[in-house]
């Protein structure tokens, strides 16, 4: 069954590539550390310090950032990061597992596999957002959370470091939100307290 | 009733029927990768519904195994994690150097990379001819692969890198021939493996072992089966045996736990006590 937070939403799940750092710098920067939802995000950046994104942006940002542990359960007001090489699910009851099926659409990380386990877990309860990026990583599985009533998020192209991402999630279904990186934290704002 | 919960309820079904017929439970395997992969490999067949691939499948057993080929993940490489086998190099030989003969078992090889990546590092430092090597898997299509010993010759590079920086003593390609666009393995190697199958959900051990493998196995188990399989493995493993699973994988808050302790730090190399 549901379980009964405050607003509707239950979960964000965030999928971003190249220009990834600096836009998740800004995203969660904008994020206080007690906001209300979990965050899960796949970037492809290749790190040889498997934790270095974690600590970089732990340390920027209010909101706790870590890597991902299998079997963790997602709390609010943290947000978790793929591990590198791993791909990471969000099961219904709320837990991460990580798995080494193949790379999809050659990412491994994918956020089209977290996108699609977490509409699956997680139904209407479900934000997700497709940042800047090459490629078109997390366009099917935006597709999977509107099936599932969630609400969809997409960065600007114009706006994109690299706009191939944001511009195939956006050619792939109507995203309810099309807005300025610098606008979406207000708008995770807004959603999680609604 | 909407689409999504009946494709739920065909699934538990589908499941269950598969388990009845064939022998393979996957219940408890992790939820959210298995159905996202059943769900691709239903997107991509000719079945109108999960319940008509149901009739075919219990009915026919090459429909079986063209789900299971589609649904199971038996990807691997050769020294995946560098840092691992040089671990294994450093703190887990010196152990096994001290007796005359090892036993080592491989739960979960697939196509086997990892197995012949352990018996090149044993003839390296120093073991060959000292022990026997058991590398098991529930895939018998995977198993044949694993034997064969061939493998596309296009990832030699990767594997070359991985192989240096695990601390290879040698030149990687002393270890295969290539023919057209693939690598064989030396049969040398190949004769020190013995591959067969294995369910770690319903099969018992077979026997003594200093040395246990099991790398991004447990990944895809739910706790319940996690714990079956350690204990399996535990029931089995010498005092003073090694245990290795996948970097992402842990023995904290298991029950076998408290007789282990982790010899190299992150590496996920465990060490069983004489307690
Ligand atoms: C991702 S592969 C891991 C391969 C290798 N250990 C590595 O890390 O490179 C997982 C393997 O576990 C096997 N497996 C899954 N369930 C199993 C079971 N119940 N018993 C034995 N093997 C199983 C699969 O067939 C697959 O070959």
């Amino acid at each position: 069954m549901d379980r009964k937070g405050n607003g509707r939403f239950r979960a964000v799940v965030i999928g971003v590539s190249t220009g990834g750092v600096e836009a998740l710098k800004i995203l969660l920067g904008g994020l206080q550390a007690s906001y209300p939802l979990p965050i899960l995000i796949v970037a492809h950046i290749a790190s040889e310090a498997s934790n270095g994104l974690a600590l970089l942006l732990d340390d920027f940002c209010s909101v706790r950032v870590k890597e991902a542990d299998e079997l963790e359960e997602i709390v609010p007001g943290t947000a978790y990061i793929a591990p590198p090489n791993y791909h990471m699910q969000l099961e219904r009851d709320g837990k991460i597992t990580l798995s080494v099926d193949p790379p999809v659409n050659f990412a491994r990380p994918s956020a089209d596999v977290l996108f699609e386990t977490a509409a699956d877990a997680m139904g209407a309860g479900l934000i997700a957002v497709v940042l800047t990026g090459a490629g078109s990583d997390g366009s099917i599985g935006l597709k999977a959370v509107a099936a599932k009533g969630g609400t969809t998020v997409v960065q600007c192209p114009m706006n994109a470091v690299a706009d191939s991402m944001p511009k195939s999630a956006a050619a792939v279904i109507k995203p309810d939100y099309v807005m300025p990186l610098e606008r979406i934290p207000e708008l995770l704002i807004q959603l999680a307290w609604e | 009733m909407d689409q999504d919960e009946l494709f739920d309820i065909e699934l538990r079904l589908l499941l269950s029927g598969i388990n009845q017929a064939y022998g393979y439970d996957f219940t408890d395997y992790s939820e959210a990768s298995l159905k996202r992969r059943i769900m691709h490999w239903f997107v991509n067949s000719d079945y109108a519904t999960l319940s008509d691939a149901q009739a075919r499948i219990l009915r026919d057993r090459d429909a079986f195994e063209s789900l299971l080929r589609g649904i199971t993940v038996n990807v691997s490489e050769m020294f995946r994690d560098p840092p691992f086998f040089k671990a294994m190099r450093e703190t887990v030989i010196p152990h096994l150097l001290t007796y005359p003969f090892v036993k080592i078992w491989h739960a979960g090889c697939a196509t086997g990379e990892e197995a012949y990546s352990t018996a090149i590092l044993l003839n390296e430092e120093g073991m060959a001819g000292r022990f026997r090597m058991y590398a098991t898997d529930i895939n018998n299509a995977v198993l044949q692969k694993a034997r064969d010993g061939i493998f596309p010759l296009k990832e030699m590079q990767r594997y070359t890198r991985n192989y240096q920086s695990g601390g290879g003593k040698k030149s990687f390609s002393d270890y295969y021939t290539a023919r057209y666009d693939h690598a064989i393995m030396m049969p040398a190697l190949r004769e020190q493996i013995v591959f067969a199958s294995h369910n770690l959900v319903v099969d018992s051990d077979f026997g003594e072992m200093h040395l246990i493998l099991c790398r991004n196995v447990l990944i895809y188990f739910k706790p319940t089966l996690k714990e079956r399989v350690l204990f399996l493995f535990d029931n089995c493993l010498l005092p003073g045996g090694f245990l290795c699973i996948g970097l992402k994988e842990s023995l904290e808050g298991r029950k076998i736990a408290s007789r282990y302790s982790e010899v190299a730090p992150k590496m996920r190399i465990y060490r069983k006590s004489y307690g």
